[in-house]
C-alpha cells in the first residue's frame, strides 16, 4: 500500500494524507498537471471524472464534472492559490453549480499537495482543510445522499453482470 | 501539529476513538474533562502545567470549531463538550479517509500500468 500515513484531526477540521508514489518526481506531478491523468484519480470509477479547463497558474481554474451511474453530472472546480512545479500546488477546492460557476451555496475547502523527490519515489503530502464544522456537516449530508446513489449503481452493475 | 491518529484503531468505543482524533494532548483533555460535566475555565486552567491564558486559548480553538460550548453562570464561564459536533467531524474525516486511499490507490495504477485499470467499485463522490 502507497499510504504511508493518514492524520485526521477534528479539531483542526483537516486531514493529511502522506503517500509513497512509485515513480520520480516530475512523473507523479503529471498526476496533477496533465488535466488526462488528474481525470483518472480524483473520481471514483462510478463517478468518473472529465476535466473541462486545467490553468496551473496563481488564480486559475481547473473545472471538471463528474459522471454518474444515474447520468447525474455533478461539477466542481479548484481555484489554484499557489504552484511551485513540480512540488506543490495549493488550491479552493468546491462545489460547481450546472453551468460551471461556483456554487456559493456550498462550503469550499483548501487542499495543499506536496510532493519530495525520495531515491526515485515521490513522496506526496495532501492536506484537505475544512472551513467551518458546519461546512463539514454540510458535506456530510450531501456525501451520504450520494454516497447511497453510489451504492445503488454498483448492486446495479453487479446484478447486471450475474443476469 | 496533528495527533498520530491512526486510521484503524481496534477499539469500537466511540468515544475513545473521537478522543484519539483530537490532536492536542491538552486540548483532548479539555474534550475528555468536558465531557461529561461543565468545567469553568479557572478550574481547568488550574489542572495543567501553564497558564490561564495559554489554557483559555486551547478552549477558544476548540470553542471556534464548536466542539465546546462556552456559557456563562454567574460571574464563571463553564466549557462543555458538543459530543454531537465531535462525532460529526470524525465522520466527515473518516468518509474522506475513504476517498483518499482510493485516489491514492487510483494515481498508484496509473503510474504502474499507463493503460486504464478497469472500474472496480462504487464509492462516494467528493469534489
Amino acid at each position: 500500500m502507497p499510504v504511508i500515513e493518514i492524520l485526521k484531526d477534528p479539531s483542526a477540521l483537516s486531514m493529511t494524507v502522506v503517500a509513497e508514489l512509485a515513480a520520480p518526481l516530475e512523473r507523479s506531478w503529471q498526476l496533477l498537471a496533465d488535466p488526462r491523468q488528474l481525470e483518472r484519480w480524483w473520481g471514483p470509477p462510478s463517478y468518473p471524472a472529465t476535466v473541462t479547463e486545467h490553468d496551473l497558474t496563481p488564480g486559475g481554474h481547473v473545472v471538471y464534472y463528474m459522471t454518474g451511474p444515474g447520468g447525474e453530472r455533478p461539477r466542481g472546480w479548484w481555484r489554484v492559490l499557489a504552484v511551485d512545479p513540480p512540488r506543490s500546488l495549493e488550491v479552493e477546492d468546491g462545489f460547481a453549480d450546472a453551468d460551471g460557476d461556483p456554487d456559493p451555496n456550498m462550503p469550499v475547502m483548501t487542499m495543499r499537495f506536496t510532493l519530495e523527490e525520495a531515491a526515485g519515489k515521490t513522496l506526496l503530502t495532501s492536506v484537505t482543510t475544512f472551513p467551518s464544522l458546519e461546512a463539514m456537516q454540510h458535506l456530510l449530508a450531501m456525501g451520504m445522499e450520494d454516497g447511497i446513489r453510489a451504492a445503488t449503481g454498483q448492486i446495479d452493475g453487479i446484478l447486471g453482470e450475474a443476469a | 501539529m496533528y495527533n498520530h491518529m491512526v486510521a484503524h484503531i481496534p477499539d469500537d468505543r466511540q468515544a475513545d476513538r473521537l478522543l484519539h482524533a483530537l490532536s492536542d494532548a491538552t486540548r483532548r483533555d479539555i474534550v475528555r474533562r468536558a465531557m461529561t460535566g461543565a468545567h469553568s475555565v479557572s478550574s481547568l486552567a488550574a489542572r495543567y502545567p501553564m497558564s490561564y491564558a495559554a489554557v483559555q486559548k486551547h478552549v477558544a480553538v476548540l470553542e471556534e470549531v464548536g466542539l465546546v460550548t462556552k456559557e456563562r453562570r454567574g460571574r464563571r464561564r463553564l466549557v462543555r463538550t458538543d459530543i454531537e459536533r465531535v462525532r460529526a467531524a470524525a465522520r466527515v474525516l473518516d468518509r474522506l479517509e475513504a476517498v483518499w486511499r482510493r485516489r491514492i490507490e487510483r494515481m498508484d495504477d496509473l503510474l504502474a500500468h499507463q493503460e486504464a485499470s478497469p472500474p472496480t467499485r462504487g464509492e462516494d463522490p467528493c469534489p
